[in-house]
């Protein structure tokens, strides 16, 4: 393949990516963010799968077998407790705005600058090669397609395409990682193209693992039942002598602490995250991914190796070289695009991520450290320009690397020893995490002891044969063979990296304990201890709690904040923490607060101890004693638990007052109830009391009475003496139903039986005024329901003779039908009498509606109140009916028009065929 | 009979009271009038013009205060007595009947004799 077309196409490819990662920005900015869900943020945290993964891990299969997995073991088996750690870490850095692992470390050990520049070299020096294997990467693959020299074959760089892929990726990498100066340093753009990046080579990857298998060989058993035959790669498969639980263990290890704290995963995972709920899926997709692109690395490996094994070319290169043999050009051209996708993405984020940690914690300290330099710091753009150059630079560095080095290496063994020096960050992480002892001397042992080990034992043997002696790995330096790089003190059962990592680590962790345990802390240390290891408790007390004490001018501040983010946000922070200030009634000096926010902002832009140093350099501050801050972060804590407690006792307060005064109303009502109720009850029985008294007086004062109308008089005598008893019997019944000394004495009852009954006891009373009583029974002699035989019947008697009371002839019939509808039997009382209007229908049950009625009668006009019957007592009979009702389970209903008579609905549950009595009420 | 230049009104929704009043004040030699709602008795009053009225208070349609109010402010009703025969026997209810112009308060039960005493004493 033409080499022109491969750069036209790689030039064409980042194009794309331009294109992708400027929609997303446009979109960010109109609120419409592509990178607020978990899929983009689960495919770019796939950026850990770099070109070592593309082409190195079949080529490590092909040498050592199902080892290369350890890699991606690790992350897999600790992706669960990202809950637990990354969730921590993405909070700590939102609250205190951090952008890269650098300042992370250096923020927890109270903000140290030397802290920050150290990890910023180790990272450099861990990383640099680990950019340059990319660009061999892509420059290999270059090379292998278009089928001319390799690169560093050629004397001349500039005529090396591998340069201009340098300087475009720079290029690239500067458009999207430096527009502007962002306290967040979050960048939407770029985040979508690495995702987009990452499903390409998951694309690519799987589509040669599937020609492989499926399209040269019979699927994959046919490959390994092949593989097996061959003696090299039977030991492959085979968990031999070659293999040790103590690598694998060691490097599940380092690929744990690498998949967090790689400048680019830190970023990725922790600076542009957009939501800590994203992880809940992040948690199992990208473990799914690392899966899905290692499904074909092993057919991949033993295919190549049994197919390829005449051609003089390293494993590494299967991956392109097994459709270009087979003449699969399409294909040959997706997997490089694939390998470039991988190459790129590592490269674009692992730069940005490392120029923000450089003018972070190397540039900006420098510069802010001197007064004279200060002013020249003068915009944000000086910043930004930092950054421009340290991505070019850093590529540069990577390329020249990559032209005089890296020939030496494979792609694995490069990357492990990245990961083995980001690996070292270990306990200075997890421990300021979790561990509020950990301190700055502490990390800062740790870090050193832990990275001179990891230089002697595992950067130290790759320079050895170009750079150094045999006789350093052999005999040991000086020949003391207790120190060679790769045995040391005799360890000789671990391979090369999985003994760096053990010695380096554990002379990293006995540091870090040792130190923090003899040293002291100091109270910016405390400070940050406790809000770091804290952060889930404090979370909310945070912006409030600020320990510090001094004195900085808001003038001073607001200057500072314009410089790096321009007057509107300078005013709009100054607005929100010193509102007064704008008001001007103010004191001239900023409040603890707005001195805290605005080193925070400024921690975003240029690393939390150059925002220290800025902030200390216009501030009086005056020193806080350990005691004291303590004192401080406690009362603020105790003032939000005292808070809270206030908050929840008084609603509940609230919630008991309101309890009361409705329990009060309900009182009130239940009395004037009551008072209504007696009255009402002392009224209707003054009633027939006035009627006896006359007419007995009248008798006993007539003397010479006529017989006939003393007969009269005598007999209403004694009508009203029954209609008192009755009353007395009904207030009587109803106090029993309502204080629930009600007894009913159940039975199976057929109730058209009840009906005829009752229609013979009222009998007179129809005759009397001429109405005629019509009855209708549709039920079945089994339609029973359980009922008590008395009660409902002078339920009946009740409901006919309202009927009766309120009809005449001239009405209509009364009729009373039975029958059963769903489960229920029905009763139906129908007349065609004076009828009760909408507003009284509800009402006629209630106890002496007669009272309520007069009362709206004296209030409105009399003239007018045309209720219906309502206006004569309704007494006490409906509301016992409802209540006997009730206590039968049933219901009783009123539908009714003013002038067309009324018909109550009476509905009771059928008894069950062979059912016993229910519970007596 | 020295009473029948009197015409007595009876107001009341009690059938049986009125049959007692009916006969007590036959019995006396009054004319009497029977009204058993508020209306009725309004339309008797307007059309008889009666001396002395015995009004129950709680009647549908139009209750005995207004009635004994409409009876004391129409210069041409107003020589009409008015007694209350109530079951509302508390001071207040009583103090309103007063207020609304009666010039007699029987609560109910109420003693005939007394009842026919005062109407004499009332009419003298």
């Amino acid at each position: 393949m033409n080499s022109l077309i491969l750069l036209f196409v790689s030039a064409g490819y980042l194009c794309l990516l331009f294109v992708i990662a400027d929609i997303a920005e446009r979109r960010s900015r109109t609120g419409r963010s592509l990178v607020n869900n978990p899929y983009i943020y689960s495919l770019s945290l796939a950026v850990y799968c770099t070109a070592w993964t593309f082409y190195g891990s079949v080529g490590r299969a092909a040498e050592h077998g199902v080892q290369f997995l350890t890699v991606y073991i690790g992350p897999t088996l600790t992706a669960p407790l990202w809950w637990i750690i990354l969730r921590k870490i993405i909070r700590i850095c939102k609250q205190q705005r951090i952008t890269n692992i650098a300042d992370f470390i250096s923020a927890r050990y109270g903000k140290s600058r030397g802290l920050g520049v150290f990890v910023t070299v180790l990272c450099l020096v861990g990383i640099i090669p680990y950019i340059s294997i990319q660009i061999k990467a892509i420059s290999g693959s270059l090379s292998l397609l278009s089928g001319s020299p390799d690169a560093y074959d050629r004397s001349f760089f500039l005529t090396d395409p591998a340069f201009y892929t340098t300087l475009l990726l720079g290029i690239f990498t500067i458009l999207f990682g430096t527009r502007t100066l962002e306290a967040t340093e979050r960048h939407e753009g770029m985040v979508t193209a690495i995702a987009f990046e990452s499903l390409v080579k998951l694309v690519a990857f799987v589509a040669l693992g599937v020609f492989v298998t499926f399209g040269l060989f019979d699927g994959p058993a046919s490959i390994f039942s092949k593989a097996i035959q061959l003696p090299a790669l039977k030991e492959q498969l085979t968990f031999g002598p070659g293999h040790t639980t103590g690598d694998w263990f060691w490097n599940c290890l380092m690929s744990m602490a690498a998949v967090l704290f790689l400048p680019r995963q830190f970023q990725v995972a922790v600076v542009e995250n957009v939501d800590e709920r994203h992880l809940d899926r992040a948690i199992w997709l990208f473990p799914l991914y690392l899966f899905v692109i290692n499904l074909f690395v092993l057919p991949l490996a033993f295919g190549g190796h049994i197919l390829l094994a005449d051609l003089p070319i390293h494993a590494d290169s299967y991956v392109l070289m097994l459709p270009v043999q087979y003449g699969q050009k399409g294909l040959a051209l997706l997997a490089y695009i694939g390998g470039f996708s991988a190459a790129t993405g590592m490269i674009i984020v692992e730069t940005i991520a490392l120029s923000v940690m450089v003018s972070n914690n190397v540039v900006m300290p420098l510069v802010i450290g001197r007064p004279s330099w200060q002013s020249r710091v003068g915009t944000g753009s000086f910043v930004i320009n930092t950054r421009r150059i340290t991505i070019l630079v850093f590529l540069l560095m990577a390329y020249v690397y990559y032209r005089a080095v890296s020939h030496h290496f494979s792609l694995v063994s490069v990357g492990l020893i990245s990961f083995a020096a980001v690996a070292q960050f270990l306990p200075a992480v997890i421990g300021g995490l979790f561990w509020k002892g950990g301190n700055l001397p502490g990390a800062r042992l740790g870090l050193w002891a832990g990275s001179l080990v990891w230089f002697y034992t595992l950067v130290l043997p790759t320079l050895v044969p170009a750079l150094l002696p045999a006789e350093l790995l052999t005999d040991g330096p000086l020949g003391i063979g207790w120190l060679r790089p790769q045995n040391l003190f005799g360890l000789n059962t671990l391979e090369p990296i999985a003994h760096g990592m053990f010695w380096s680590l554990l002379a990293n962790l006995i540091g870090y304990l040792w130190g923090s345990a003899n040293w002291p802390q100091s109270s910016i240390e405390y400070n940050q201890a406790i809000l770091f290891v804290d952060i889930f408790k404090l979370s909310r007390a945070l912006d409030n709690s600020v320990v510090w004490r001094g004195k900085v001018l808001i003038a001073d501040l607001r200057s500072l904040l314009t410089t790096f983010f321009g007057p509107e946000r300078a005013n709009r922070a100054i607005l929100r923490y010193a509102p007064d200030e704008s008001s001007g009634q103010k004191s001239l000096y900023a409040d603890a607060q707005l001195v805290t926010y605005t080193e925070r902002v400024l921690a975003g832009a240029i690393g939390t101890a150059s925002a220290r140093t800025l902030v200390a350099s216009v501030a009086k501050e005056e020193p806080i004693l350990v005691d004291e801050m303590i004192r401080i972060l406690k009362s603020s804590q105790e003032l939000i638990l005292v808070n809270k407690e206030l908050k929840r006792k008084s609603a509940e307060l609230e919630r008991t007052t309101r309890q009361l005064s409705e329990a009060n109303e309900r009182l009130k009502a239940a009395d004037m109830h009551k008072d209504d109720f007696l009255s009402t009850v002392t009224h209707e029985i003054r009633t027939p009391i006035t009627s006896i008294r006359a007419l007995t007086e009248i008798v006993h004062d007539t003397p010479d009475m006529d017989p006939d109308a003393r007969q009269h008089f005598l007999g209403t005598v004694i009508k009203e003496s029954e209609r008192l008893t009755r009353l007395i019997n009904q207030v009587l019944d109803l106090e029993r139903i309502e204080s629930g000394r009600y007894q009913l004495s159940t039975e199976r009852l057929y109730l058209p039986e009840l009906v005829t009954e009752a229609v013979d006891v009222v009998g007179p009373l129809a005759t009397e005024k001429a109405i005629p009583i019509r009855v209708a029974n549709h039920t079945e002699p089994s339609d029973s329901v359980w009922g008590d035989r008395d009660r409902l019947m002078e339920v009946i008697v009740n409901l006919l003779s309202n009927a009766i009371k309120y009809s005449d002839r001239a009405a209509g019939p009364i009729t009373i039908t039975t029958h059963t509808d769903a489960g229920a039997l029905v009763l139906t009382v129908q007349d065609k009498g004076i009828g009760i209007d909408l507003a009284h229908q509800e009402l006629i049950f209630e106890k002496f509606y007669q009272t309520h009625a007069v009362r709206q009668t004296e209030k409105g006009s009399s003239r007018s109140a045309k209720s219906g019957r309502v206006l004569k007592s309704s007494g006490l009979g409906l509301a016992i009916t409802r209540r006997i009702i009730h206590l039968h389970r049933g219901t009783i209903t009123l539908e009714s028009k003013l002038g067309e008579g009324s018909c109550f609905t009476v509905r009771l549950p059928l008894a069950p065929e062979g059912a016993v009595a229910y519970e007596k009420q | 009979m020295k009473n029948n230049k009197f015409t007595v009104l009876i107001a009341d929704d009690e059938p049986n009271i009125l049959l007692s009043l009916e006969f007590l004040m036959k019995k006396e030699g009054y004319r009497v009038l029977i009204a058993r709602d508020g209306a009725e008795a309004y339309e008797l009053i307007q059309r008889e013009k009666p001396d002395l009225l015995l009004l129950d208070i709680m009647m549908p349609h139009m209750n005995g205060y207004e009635l004994c109010q409409f009876v004391k402010q129409s210069p041409e009703h107003q020589h009409g007595k008015v007694i209350f025969l109530s079951a509302k026997s508390r001071d207040t209810e009583i103090q309103k009947g007063y207020d609304a112009g009666a010039d007699l308060y029987l609560p109910k039960p109420f003693s005939t004799r007394e009842l026919m005493a005062k109407a004499q004493e009332l009419l003298a």
